[in-house]
């Protein structure tokens, strides 16, 4: 070891050390490959999904609605899954049903962190009454059971895509809201905060800027957990009749719609639930692979 | 500090620990020799980063998580540690090596009374019955002179004050009679006036029980005070080991005596004379937390002129920090107004303009939460330069570069770091930076050399004197560390339970005749003068027992 020159200003003069020169994404490719296993066929089980969504026209091999055959045909006559009650593909659907369940499973998800995410960094922020109305508020909602509310809700204002996403994005925002305003707390306490309110920045500058970046890796995290139970509330609405409606693809109505066969021994109403169930794992995996880097993160030293 | 009984206790034969950070391992104690006798008490010293509590804890044959022993030999009363089974260590720590850390609050169960967890060690290490620990409790709860010792023992930790707790900790380790205690820096968090009796204690009980201790610290005049041997550290290897009366008077190594001499940092320039109209005025000032409560600062008065440093003294609680708070505007005053310049100050900060704001910075104590660890050096420090002064572009960037030039730290390296990429010092030196982008006439720095080691701390208050003499800046300094108050301040305010009991020029200060609560401040800072303790606990016994302000 060699000794630097005992100078007082050598002291802090000590460069930082050196840094890896290389790109975000460079960094994530490498994160990437530390990944633990369960992480990466998660990430597989994402990415297919989102293909298959975004691509269902190219990929499916007739339109979302269209009739092909006699209801319920077998697998072998119509490859590879058969048809539905009304005779339309299983496999056109299934792939429909993807773009249909996912895409709105995600905008309720974001508009459900949005509305609860700013609120509860504005009620951490600003305290006071603001805190305890909304705080109470959100109290009085979560008291009701969210299934039930929903269905409730949606029976009042009619069953559209809108309406649902609203819907269901203000019940799940409670929760987002709770999150988002426990992180937001212990970001509020530290001194940069009191130094940037000292400064006179506008709380747009001090909830956007000094908070958020703080209380993002949680709040990610969170998100892949809420868009699974986003995605099974939908689902179980449709199963339901409540959630998207025909001639829309969609795997909650699927079930429903194909439930009879499991009396005939067919796995086909399984198909959809199996989809719905293996995205919500590979979420899962990710999430978890997610939260554990961002504890890791939190390590001190 | 005779060494009673010759024999070597602890011998550590070239310790080698390695800990894992960034994916790889690296080297944090790269073979310390260490031998203890019965008896001895060794101090280590070091800045932070230089093993010293890797190598306390180690004498336990223990590494922290994420730490490994990969090299050397630990023999412990002629027992191996490193290559004993983890079971056999178990039943040593404790009983036979005892560990007392430097946060008594954090390391005391708050759920059960203290006497629950002295005996609790006794017990399990089958040293005795629980009436036999509790008798013991009380024993040592009198030798080191805990008020009510046959009582205190019943409370909780929170029920006692922070010296109190570290004294009940000492008591603990000395549960069952180890031969061996390590002391982690157990005086650091506390005041100065609390320090004293815990020092004094720590001594008299390893005196009295012939305890071989290892005490580690930052703290030079405390190790002077406590140490037979002292063993100075830097980056996990040995600088130099002496005894302590050779160490002090005749230090070998460069490093050494840069350590000794940190604290001759004297202030040279001699404040310009007052102007009529002081920069900052506090007017009968009272202020609490929450109304109807006890104020927290009673009928505060005081002024700050242009280029002068006025230093604010006084012990946790004593409404230093909420000075500061009134100041800002951050906790409106009860009763009382704030001048700047001649103009009163609205109480509220949301009520003050943009300039008003502009002209009284802050730094903080702890530079780790200062600055929003998501924003580069360029954004904490160029914020202000946009916010008050609407710089861009080109002018901003070179006013950023003077500023990094000022505060000494090279702009191409630093600009587009962020702040965890920096040690605390020079975090604390982009604090400075920031309040200096808004071209402030009035800087409270609040306890900013603090958290900071004391070579860091002195190469930071040497800044701030030099950037005073060039800016004429204000400084509102607040403090509990004396040694800072004498390098620096031109007015000093000793408070006292939210009141000023002395305020005036430091040489009247720090000369006497004093008021009897400065007095006992000032007679509380340890020196490097290893009788320096002796003599003070001489004198309080001379003029009727221990003075406490922390009881």
């Amino acid at each position: 070891m060699t000794e630097p020159e005992s100078q007082f200003e050598s002291v802090d003069a000590m460069p930082p050390p050196p840094r890896r020169d290389e790109g975000r994404l460079a960094v994530a490719w490498r994160e990437l490959k530390k990944a633990p296993f369960s992480a990466k066929i998660g990430l597989i089980i994402i990415v297919t999904y989102i293909f298959v969504a975004l691509f269902a026209p190219v990929i499916a091999p007739y339109g979302e609605s269209e009739i092909i055959g006699p209801q319920f045909e077998l697998a072998e006559k119509a490859p590879p899954f058969g048809t539905d009650h009304l005779g339309r593909d299983m496999f056109t659907r299934l792939i429909y049903g993807a773009r249909n369940t996912v895409g709105i499973a995600l905008v309720t998800t974001v508009f459900a962190f949005m509305l609860g995410g700013t609120l509860g960094i504005l009620a951490a922020t600003l305290g006071g009454w603001m805190d305890q109305l909304v705080s109470r508020t959100v109290d009085v909602l979560m008291a009701i059971p969210a299934l039930i509310f929903a269905m409730l809700l949606l029976t009042i204002f009619g069953t559209s895509v809108v309406n649902l996403i609203i819907i269901i994005g203000v019940l799940d925002s409670t929760r987002v809201f709770r999150i988002a305003r426990a992180v937001s707390l212990n970001v509020v306490v530290m001194d940069f905060i009191e130094s940037a309110r000292l400064r006179g920045e506008g709380l747009g500058w001090i909830t956007l800027r000094e908070i958020l970046p703080n209380i993002m890796p949680p709040l990610v995290a969170e998100f892949g957990l809420r868009f699974c139970f986003v995605f099974l509330t939908i689902s179980a609405l449709s199963f339901l009749g409540l959630g998207i409606q025909p001639p829309t693809a969609d795997w909650g109505s699927m079930v429903r719609d194909t439930s009879t066969l499991i009396t005939y021994g067919e796995l086909v109403p399984l198909l959809p639930a199996a989809a719905i169930a293996i995205l919500t794992i590979g979420v899962n995996f990710v999430v978890d692979w997610f939260l554990h880097k961002t504890s890791g993160l939190k390590d001190e030293h | 500090m005779n060494v009673k009984n010759n024999g070597v206790l602890l011998e550590m034969e070239g310790l080698m620990i390695e800990g894992f950070s960034d994916e790889q391992w690296h080297q944090i104690v790269k073979g310390v020799d260490i031998t203890l006798s019965r008896g001895e008490i060794l101090g280590l010293i070091g800045e932070s980063g230089a093993g010293k509590s890797t190598i306390g804890i180690a004498a336990m044959g223990y590494a922290k998580p994420g730490c490994r022993i990969n090299g050397g030999s630990i023999r412990f009363d002629g027992m191996e540690l490193t290559t004993m089974p983890e079971s056999r260590r178990r039943k040593l720590r404790g009983s036979r090596i005892a560990y007392v850390a430097q946060s008594a609050a954090a390391s005391f169960n708050p759920a059960h009374k203290l006497i629950d967890q002295f005996s609790e060690m006794v017990i399990e290490h089958g040293k005795g019955t629980r009436d036999q620990a509790y008798a013991d409790a009380k024993d040592l709860y009198g030798r080191i002179k805990l008020p009510d010792p046959d009582r205190i023992g019943f409370r909780y930790p929170h029920q006692v004050s922070g010296g109190q707790l570290q004294r009940a900790m000492t008591a603990m380790a000395l549960s069952c009679r180890p031969d061996l205690i390590i002391f982690d820096e157990p005086t650091t968090a506390l005041d100065v006036t609390t320090q004293i009796e815990v020092l004094v204690t720590i001594r008299d009980i390893v005196e009295q029980f012939n305890t071989a201790a290892i005490y580690i610290t930052h703290d030079l005049a405390v190790v002077a005070q406590m140490a037979d041997r002292i063993k100075v550290l830097r980056f996990g290897e040995t600088v130099e080991d002496a005894d302590t009366r050779r160490m002090l008077s005749d230090p070998q190594k460069d490093y050494t005596k840069s350590l000794w001499a940190v604290r001759s940092f004297r202030k040279e320039e001699v404040a310009p004379p007052p102007e009529p109209t002081p920069l900052m005025k506090v007017e009968n000032v009272t202020a609490t937390y929450a109304r109807g409560l006890v104020p927290v600062l009673r009928g505060v008065d005081f002024e700050v002129h242009r280029g002068h440093t006025v230093a604010v003294v006084g012990e946790s609680g004593s409404g230093k920090s909420t000075a500061a708070r009134v100041i800002t505007g951050l906790l409106p005053p009860q009763q009382g107004r704030v001048y700047f310049d001649g103009k009163e100050l609205p109480r509220d900060y949301h009520r003050r303009t943009k300039d008003q704001l502009r002209q009284a910075q802050m730094i903080y104590q702890m530079p780790d939460t200062a600055v929003n660890p998501r924003h580069r050096i360029r954004d904490i420090v160029g914020r202000p330069l946009s916010f008050y002064l609407g710089m861009t572009g080109d002018a901003k960037e070179r006013r950023l570069r003077e500023l990094m030039e000022m505060i000494e730290l090279d702009p191409d390296l630093f600009l587009d770091r962020l702040p965890g990429e920096l040690s605390g010092g020079q975090k604390q030196r982009i604090c400075i930076a920031r309040a200096l982008a808004a071209e402030p006439s009035f800087i409270i720095c609040d306890e900013v050399t603090s958290a900071l080691d004391q070579l860091v701390a002195e190469g930071i208050l040497r800044l701030l004197d030099h950037l005073q003499q060039d800016l004429n800046l204000a400084y509102m300094f607040i403090t509990h560390d004396l040694a800072t108050v004498r390098a620096i301040a031109d007015e000093v305010i000793v408070m006292l339970q939210g009141e000023i009991v002395e305020q005036g020029p430091k040489e009247e200060i720090f000369n006497p005749p004093h008021h009897e609560y400065t007095e006992l401040l000032l007679s509380s800072v340890p020196e490097m003068d290893p009788d320096w303790m002796d003599r003070v606990v001489a004198e309080r016994r001379e003029k009727g027992g221990m003075q406490s302000a922390g009881n």
